[in-house]
């Protein structure tokens, strides 16, 4: 099966849940398509640990309406997750127990306002470029899924684009904070593209299946090269002394990442982690009684029904 | 405690059109399905009418019958009207 497979895939016809598909490009996806999933379910709540205290009411409708497109989000993806013969209950359960892994991004806290902004601006940025490709990925629904998710996504980095210009433009606190945010955020969002290539074990076999289309390090440069002038626009400076335009290569050069950082990360030692998935057990365990209720109650409408 | 089923949902983008397949989600009944589809398939506008069908209702056709389902209609040409050759001096058909 495997070379007429990778014919199909070479040939650009889709994958959908009933066709067969090798166990390694199954389990690539469900890997993949859940972390997805619970990264925009996880997202919620550094940004959710703002909503109460946006400094106004239109600031505040505007986050909420962000969460709760972030909420959307990981609904899409986890029922992209479901078509691949994983439950849903499973795929939450691999969450809670730390089985499943998650962006590592959301383990930094949310100190101030401005971060909202450098959230929306760099983080939904990254997510932006590691995402539009993904909506021409191999498997149907998860690109579907993608271009959902993508269209959405332009509004969430505008609405912190433009948070960071107004807090530019405002006070020299209210600047001083947006470039402290941009100080913190700009190092990790340049993880988010995942690790170098040389050392990324998954690229070269997700390539070959069209589940990724462009490697890590070219969508770090993509990144770099479309927030660099913006920075510039806003009148802050990008934490980054090696940052220049390299007009031989027509690319900026940016300084060295701090790998140890990201993995230590994703090991469990960044800043939230813990916060974080106890938040998702707390949640999951708090909401059990509005499960069973709704669940009880349709089991009595159909029994009611029943009877008459 | 058992899961809830699964419902796929579909969408009336405008009145006019037919309703098309937007995804799936999981409900215990169908009211509560419809309330959850609206939140999480038509927070911009999308939808101006929302049908649900629990997923386990539907049949699908399966991918090892395409052949069979569809290759028929590959041989028969004339059910197309470019099969017909019309001398350029006839109009209007």
């Amino acid at each position: 099966m495997s070379a007429e497979f990778q014919e199909r895939i070479e040939a650009g016809i889709k994958i959908e849940p009933k066709d067969e598909m090798p166990e390694g490009y199954r389990n690539t996806l469900i890997r993949q398509i859940s972390q997805h999933a619970h990264s925009e379910i996880v997202g919620q709540l550094p940004e959710g640990n703002w909503i109460t205290r946006a400094p106004t009411l239109k600031r505040k409708a505007i986050l909420l309406a962000k969460v709760q497109d972030e909420a959307g989000h990981g609904l899409y993806l986890y029922a992209a997750v479901e078509t691949l013969g994983v439950t849903r209950e499973q795929t939450i359960q691999d969450l809670l127990s730390g089985k499943a892994k998650y962006s590592s991004i959301f383990n930094y806290p949310t100190l101030t306002w401005a971060d909202i902004g450098a959230i929306g601006w760099l983080v939904d940025g990254a997510a932006i470029i590691n995402q539009i490709p993904i909506c021409r990925c191999s498997y149907g629904p998860y690109a579907r899924a993608m271009v959902r998710i993508c269209k959405e996504e332009t509004f969430h980095q505008r609405q912190g684009f433009e948070i960071m210009l107004t807090l530019a433009r405002g006070t020299p606190e209210q600047k001083a904070m947006a470039q402290d945010a941009l100080n913190r955020w700009w190092w990790p969002s340049l993880m988010m593209h995942g690790p170098p290539d040389a050392d990324s074990k998954h690229s070269a076999q997700s390539m070959a299946w069209k589940i990724k289309l462009f490697s890590n390090d070219e969508l770090r440069q993509k990144f770099v090269d479309q927030i660099a002038p913006q920075a510039d626009f806003l009148g802050l400076k990008i934490p980054d002394p090696d940052l220049k335009w390299n007009p031989e290569r027509g690319h900026y050069d940016f300084g060295p990442i701090d790998w140890n950082e990201f993995y230590s990360v994703i090991q469990g030692n960044g800043p939230c982690n813990r916060e974080r998935l106890q938040a998702r057990i707390d949640a999951h365990r708090q909401g059990a009684w509005v499960r069973d209720a709704a669940a009880a109650y349709a089991a009595k409408q159909r029994a009611k029904a029943r009877v008459a | 405690m058992s899961e809830w089923p699964l419902w796929e949902v579909f969408i009336r983008s405008m009145h006019g059109l037919a309703h098309k397949h937007v995804g799936s989600l999981h409900a215990p009944d169908a009211e509560m399905a419809i309330r959850n589809a609206r939140d999480v398939y038509t927070r911009r506008n999308e939808g101006v009418s929302i049908w649900v069908v629990r997923s386990s209702d539907i049949t699908a056709s399966s991918p090892g019958d395409k052949e069979a389902l569809f290759e028929p209609a590959n041989s028969k040409v004339y059910r197309h009207p470019t099969f017909y050759e019309v001398p350029d001096e006839v109009e209007n058909l």
